[in-house]
């Protein structure tokens, strides 16, 4: 028995010391890593310790850890409020409107401009759309609220020229949606069809040579060799875009919104920040707000994940 | 053997379906340049254009008259020029710790005999699925009383883990083993190793990273907004905000328009929307051109491992 016990603590030693030999030599890296490491966890990790707020009435005396803990009143006070449930289908409306638009726009965008012809036309038509993803968002808004004015922007020029009476579409609440995803398709089009054209540059040539040995069309092979080619990469940026579904950003619809249109335009991460930084200062209940938003972005990125791994074996993990 | 079936035929060999299939193509393309291209020009010429023109609407594609007084006030303005020094400052001191600070977290995470790189990784791409969020990040900047300094801007930024995971995948596909093995047989330690042959080996990946950091950090605005109350610390984007939307949309329909004076004044401040829009994507528009190519090279290295 004793001896058993020393074989025991001898392997565990030696292990030890093996592990040891193997991080010794290298302690320098560990030096290295230190840095990014303490801001890792300063700037990354303690927020997140920070969520417990949700579960707790904040109180400026008690701080993040000595607040009173109400489990999840938060959330019932979330899911009875009638406007919480209104940002909840805001955002929905206008994650689902975008992903499916850009998914497509973007597939189809790439999809032609791998087909034409001319090297320089091509490099040219890059150049120009991949422009307006560097415009940021401050800008963005700034210029899509010139652009679409109807007394004075180019939208509300064209009307006239054509002696239509333009729709002051900024006050009405209906047009939110459309404003906030094509301005999206506009920056991001050309910026998205980036990693598609890399998939599609790979496919191998004799694929082509055979095809249209075999009399096929350009048409032809578009659908079924480019489109077949891209589909993994299609997947798998889907998954990612599903998982981040819920999290509209705040910058630009805060910059896009105004009173009247308020109704449509108000999302679950706007609501939050305005309840606790804004507006309010509740922070417990903004912190369940978005905590709630994180958890649905994980589930349906973990649900669409196993579907697809199902379906067509590509997935993300 | 031919390599471009299509690119190298002649147009008039290619059968009719494919002819009116290609023309078809070049016209869509043709037709996503002019979507592109014509709002960015109605907003470069109303910049350009007389006030009295952008105000009644006549600007489209083509400047209206000449005149240079929106940028004549927006250069004169002390809080753009001050913005300007600031966002200056901001992405340079961002950019330039980030870049350190990613390549100290990427290289030991590329080394296999790293023991516990795996554990790690994990620790850094778990931030990209979930993350505090804003309240308790607001608060922790509070508690540290970085609220109204400047550090508040610059230290959060820092640690970016897409960038890490790209500059990770370059090490990993451009240094070889073989190097670290030689410089060890001449007893060269990790350090040195690291400053005198994979960083100079690795200029294009830092060149990548540092054009992220430029890019995000001169378009930031929200942090500041949020974290800054001094307006002397506002960087552009922020100073361009509060010109942009400071009176709301339609307030040239109030009584201002009124008076003479009124319109005038209306007409000018419109003019100096546009050429504050323009001032603000002037610097990146100018070196656009030139860096262009490496903001697709890092998305390539970056999509090899995503």
């Amino acid at each position: 028995m004793k001896q058993k016990n020393a074989e025991y603590s001898l392997s565990m030693k030696s292990r030890k010391s093996r592990t040891l030999k193997r991080i010794a030599p290298n302690w320098d890296l560990y030096i290295m890593i230190l840095i990014p490491l303490i801001l890792l966890l300063v700037f990354a990790y303690y927020p997140m310790f920070g969520l417990q707020i949700a579960f707790k009435r904040y109180s400026a005396s008690g701080g993040i850890w000595g607040s009173q803990w109400v489990g999840l009143d938060q959330f019932s006070k979330m899911f009875n409020t009638p406007k919480f449930v209104q940002v909840f289908f805001n955002t929905l409306k206008i994650s689902v409107y975008y992903i499916l638009v850009k998914a497509v726009v973007t597939v189809f965008f790439a999809m032609l401009l791998n087909v034409v012809r001319n090297k320089y036309y091509k490099k040219t038509v890059q150049m120009i759309t991949y422009m307006p993803y560097f415009i940021s968002t401050v800008i963005m808004v700034g210029i899509l609220s010139q652009l679409l004015n109807s007394r004075i922007g180019l939208y509300g020029n064209i009307c006239n020229l054509f002696g239509i009476e333009a729709v002051d579409i900024w006050s009405k609440p209906q047009y939110f949606a459309h404003i906030y995803v094509w301005s999206g398709i506009w920056q991001n089009l050309g910026w998205n069809s980036v990693i598609y054209l890399a998939a599609l540059s790979s496919v191998d040539q004799e694929l082509y040579e055979a095809a249209s040995i075999e009399g096929a069309s350009r048409f032809k092979q578009l659908i079924h060799i480019d489109f077949p080619s891209i589909m993994p990469t299609f997947v798998i940026l889907f998954i990612l875009s599903v998982g981040s579904m819920m999290s509209l950003g705040y910058e630009k619809v805060l910059l896009m919104q105004n009173p009247l249109n308020l109704s449509a335009s108000e999302i679950i991460s706007t609501y939050s920040y305005k309840v606790a930084l804004q507006t309010g200062t509740d922070y417990s209940y903004g912190t369940a707000i978005s905590l709630f938003d994180s958890v649905i972005n994980l589930v349906f990125m973990a649900f669409v994940n196993q579907l697809s791994k199902k379906v067509t074996d590509s997935s993300l993990w | 053997m031919k390599k471009i079936v299509f690119g190298r035929k002649g147009f008039n060999k290619l059968s009719a379906d494919d002819k009116v299939f290609f023309l078809f193509v070049d016209v869509m393309m043709f037709a996503v340049l002019l979507l592109v291209v014509l709002p960015m020009l109605n907003v470069i010429s109303s910049s350009v254009s007389d006030p009295n023109a952008v105000m009644q609407g006549r600007v489209f594609i083509f400047p209206e008259g000449f005149s240079l007084a929106g940028y004549k006030a927006v250069l004169k303005d002390s809080k753009i020029l001050n913005g300007y020094l600031n966002a200056i400052l901001y992405t340079g001191a961002t950019s330039f710790l980030g870049v350190i600070t990613t390549i100290l977290a990427a290289y030991p995470l590329s080394r296999k005999d790293f023991v516990g790189r795996n554990g790690f990784m994990m620790l850094f791409t778990f931030t990209m699925l979930f993350s505090g969020g804003l309240i308790p990040s607001y608060l922790l900047i509070r508690d540290l009383g970085l609220i109204d300094n400047r550090l508040s801007l610059i230290l959060p930024g820092l640690v970016n883990t897409y960038n890490i995971i790209i500059t990770r995948t370059f090490f990993q596909s451009n240094i070889p083993d073989d190097l670290l093995d030689a410089a060890r047989i001449d007893g060269c330690g990790n350090t040195k190793f690291f400053i005198k042959i994979v960083i100079p080996l690795s200029k294009s990946i830092l060149a990548v990273i540092a054009l992220y950091f430029i890019v995000a950090n001169w378009n930031a605005w929200f942090k500041a907004y949020l974290y800054l109350n001094d307006k002397s610390k506002f960087p552009l984007q922020l100073v361009i905000k509060e010109i942009l939307f400071a009176n709301s949309m339609n307030a040239a329909d109030g009584a201002s328009a009124a008076s003479n004076e009124g319109v005038k004044m209306d007409a000018l401040s419109e003019v100096i929307k546009y050429s504050s829009i323009m001032v603000s994507c002037i610097p990146l528009w100018c070196i656009y051109p030139f860096v262009q190519k490496y903001f697709v090279k890092g998305v390539m290295i970056g999509s090899i491992k995503g």
